[in-house]
């Protein structure tokens, strides 16, 4: 992986090329910009509807310099299995279009709401049946595409437009879906999570992924300006502060002899050996305006004690399995 | 000069499992439900028997599966999958999107009714709802009919001004659970025949190429594609489907001369001095068949005309078989809730009446749930349709045929 570094990685062509009509600020744009920095030769893309299908490919622009599929919402990891079905049996019969190809890597992105809810089903499936392709979670916590709702992703107390800050209800009820630990335990070869912060982690974790024979799941944190309300200039800094204050610690998990085997990545394995440099979860949750009925006009102490207590519950949680 | 063929015993699922095994795609990717179930285990059969070089993906549901198509035909493979009622109302969405981006799928369809309340038998209300979905729908009256499809489907599909996605349509239980006589082709001929996939030309951002992902010249598939052309893409579907209409007998004849059996979109029978005949899809047709020879051992002049392809509609040769018959009865296995009638009774009508003719025309609704057609109902058909001849009108446009009022 010598080529993995930023210098070469800069000489290398946009697989993901600028101009997107994704948002001032928008995460999605670094993580998938470095995602395809990380391929490794042909590759085939698959998208779920979202941000990024719908500002990456406005007919007849496009954004994409690779083979490029969308075609609903909850399926992509079934496209993807189709995908790698169809390029393995030209391969074995030496017949079709791309059975030249001695490899082609297919990688699927899907935001939360295709993954946590509308596609879990066809991710689920995909993943017991051992495709070997690539899943890449942008996970910016709600249906951002349609209007900051609600989903299976959004964390407790957050805003959304259908878990509105009420005078009864304060934001989302219930806990996020702990997405990676059912992905995990479907005996998935790799898992990692990744931060735009960490730009060269993304790329690498990226690359791993793609040379594990068999399903690989990425799952990425991606602030999103308008949902969150924040100011577009902070995200990397916000994105940065979810994984300081362990909200969204960075990990690999291996599959070794039939046991999953987790691994703290550097920033998360910093704050393991040394947890007095943990940021408080406020920290992360103060400059949001989704959270922003959490302190004002007064201070819902219980809520945020809740929150606190859930992010630190997971994080030792992670802490015991990773042996950190 | 035809083929040698073999005569072997086998349902409809069979045939469609064998003939789609002969044509070997590179993807099949299937979901069980009743009636079609058996296609997907004769074809794992094959697969685990290595007899095909298919990729067998045994997807977790109905959506998947043409997902997972849809995925592999825009690589440039060719993919195949099957389904029923309420697992081709799941498809729903994958259904318009497959047609949509102009993937030439081949799918078998084991028509079943469409839940609720639950029922695993025979009608057409699963297939007549995906009517204007951009599928050509071939209907079989049998066996024979299914395995000559799923051979000749490839070629409708792919054919280079149409490249729309195929359902080769048939009644569950009573063709895909009914063992009969099949001739069968060799399998290279078969091979010949269906040849290599073709694709259509595309301008893509990086020059013009065939429509296929290929990491050499890369394409966009599946754009958003707002007021500025969605318009005119979905007119390029309206145009391939009147392709269609031209190539549909093209390959029909090319395939007629391999096996001998032709062919055709309507199959008219003893219709040359018909006073009053029936038109309808499916296997109730074979039935409808023997009753005409019964009336006509009577001396009463009836006819019959089966119809094969119900998307694209055959306008010119429903016309043409229809002749100058003066009253037509409408036999079909759907209704359409809150329209004037069943789905094959509009477009018939519309054709009919657009051409200036006056035929008199009333729809039968028969079979809902599986329930049987028997004769004596398709007499009593035949008797309605008598009565209209003389009293010169139609009292009853659309009639239940066979259901307790």
């Amino acid at each position: 992986m010598s080529e993995l570094t930023l210098k070469e990685l800069s000489k290398k062509p946009e697989l993901f090329s600028g101009g997107a009509r994704l948002c001032a600020g928008c995460d999605e744009t670094v993580i998938v910009r470095m995602v395809m920095k990380a391929t490794r030769g042909p590759t085939i893309v698959t998208n779920a509807t979202g941000c990024l299908e719908v500002a990456s490919t406005i007919f007849p622009f496009t954004a994409w310099n690779l083979p490029w599929i969308h075609s609903a919402f909850e399926n992509t990891a079934a496209t993807a299995s189709g995908l790698e079905a169809a390029v393995k049996a030209m391969k074995r019969k030496k017949e079709g279009p791309l059975a030249g190809y001695p490899q082609i890597d297919i990688i699927g992105f899907a935001g939360d709401g295709g993954t946590y809810d509308i596609g879990f089903q066809a991710l689920s499936g995909a993943i017991e049946r051992g495709h070997d392709f690539t899943y890449v979670l942008l996970d910016n916590e709600a249906y951002m595409n349609t209007g900051i709702q609600r989903s299976g992703g959004t964390p407790m107390g957050a805003a959304t437009t259908t878990t509105p800050a009420g005078k009864v209800i304060h934001g989302k009820t219930e806990t996020k879906k702990p997405i990676d630990d059912i992905i995990i335990a479907h005996g998935t070869p790799y898992v990692a999570t990744l931060n735009a912060a960490w730009p060269l982690d993304v790329v690498k974790k990226t690359r791993k992924a793609i040379e594990v024979d068999g399903p690989t799941f990425l799952h990425a944190i991606v602030p999103c300006s308008r949902g969150w309300r924040y100011p577009p200039e902070k995200t990397i800094a916000i994105s940065r502060l979810a994984t300081q204050s362990c909200v969204f610690p960075l990990y690999e998990c291996k599959q070794e002899k039939g046991k999953p085997v987790y691994e703290l990545s550097a920033p998360s394995l910093a704050i393991a050996k040394r947890p007095e440099t943990k940021k408080p979860v406020e920290a992360y949750l103060e400059p949001q305006g989704r959270f922003r009925h959490l302190f004002r006009p007064e201070r819902q102490e219980e809520l945020i004690k809740a929150i606190r207590e859930s992010v630190d519950l997971r994080w030792q949680i992670l802490c015991e399995r990773a042996g950190a | 000069m035809t083929a040698n063929q073999k005569l072997v015993g086998m349902n409809g699922d069979e045939a469609s499992a064998f003939a789609t095994k002969q044509v070997d795609p590179d993807v099949v990717a299937a979901y069980p439900i009743t009636p079609q179930t058996i296609i997907v285990e004769r074809y794992s059969e094959y697969v685990a028997d290595g007899q095909v070089g298919t990729e067998f993906v045994a997807v977790e549901s109905e959506h998947s599966a043409l997902s997972a198509c849809i995925g592999a035909e825009a690589t440039g493979a060719r993919a195949f999958t099957a389904t029923a009622a309420n697992g081709l109302a799941l498809m729903w969405e994958m259904i318009f999107i497959a047609s949509g981006l102009r993937l030439p799928i081949v799918m078998a369809v084991a028509n079943r009714a469409l839940s609720g309340p639950i029922n695993i038998h025979n009608d057409h209300s699963d297939a007549m709802g995906a009517r204007d979905s951009g599928w050509i729908q071939i209907f079989c009256e049998n066996s024979q009919e299914v395995y000559d499809a799923s051979v000749e489907a490839w070629r409708i599909a792919e054919h280079p001004e149409v490249q729309l996605p195929v359902m080769v349509c048939f009644d569950g239980f009573t063709i895909s659970h009914t063992m009969e006589n099949v001739y069968v082709l060799p399998d290279e001929e078969v091979k010949r025949f269906v040849g290599k996939r073709v694709f259509m030309r595309t301008k893509g951002h990086m020059g013009e190429t065939e429509y296929r992902l290929d990491p050499t010249c890369p394409i966009s598939i599946g754009p958003l594609d707002l007021q500025d052309f969605y318009f005119e893409h979905k007119l390029q579907e309206v145009d391939a489907m009147n392709e269609a209409l031209k190539a549909i007998p093209k390959v029909d004849d090319e395939f007629s001369k391999v096996t001998g059996r032709p062919l055709q979109y309507m199959y008219p029978y003893r219709m040359e001095d018909a006073e009053v005949a029936v038109v309808g899809l499916g296997s109730a047709m074979g039935t409808v068949r023997e009753v005409v020879d019964e009336l006509r051992t009577q001396g009463k002049k009836v006819g019959m005309i089966k119809q094969r392809i119900f998307r694209p509609f055959p306008e010119e040769a429903l016309l043409e078989a229809i002749g100058d018959v003066p009253v037509l009865g409408v036999m079909e296995k759907a209704a359409s809730f809150g329209s004037p009638g069943g789905p094959l009774y509009e477009d018939v009508r519309t054709t009919v009446y657009g051409s200036g003719k006056k035929t008199l025309i009333a729809d039968y609704i028969h079979g809902l749930g599986g329930r049987d057609t028997s004769p004596d109902m398709i007499r009593e058909v035949f008797a309605g349709l008598v009565s209209i001849r003389k009293k010169g009108k139609v009292d009853r446009p659309v009639n239940f045929v066979g259901v307790r009022e």
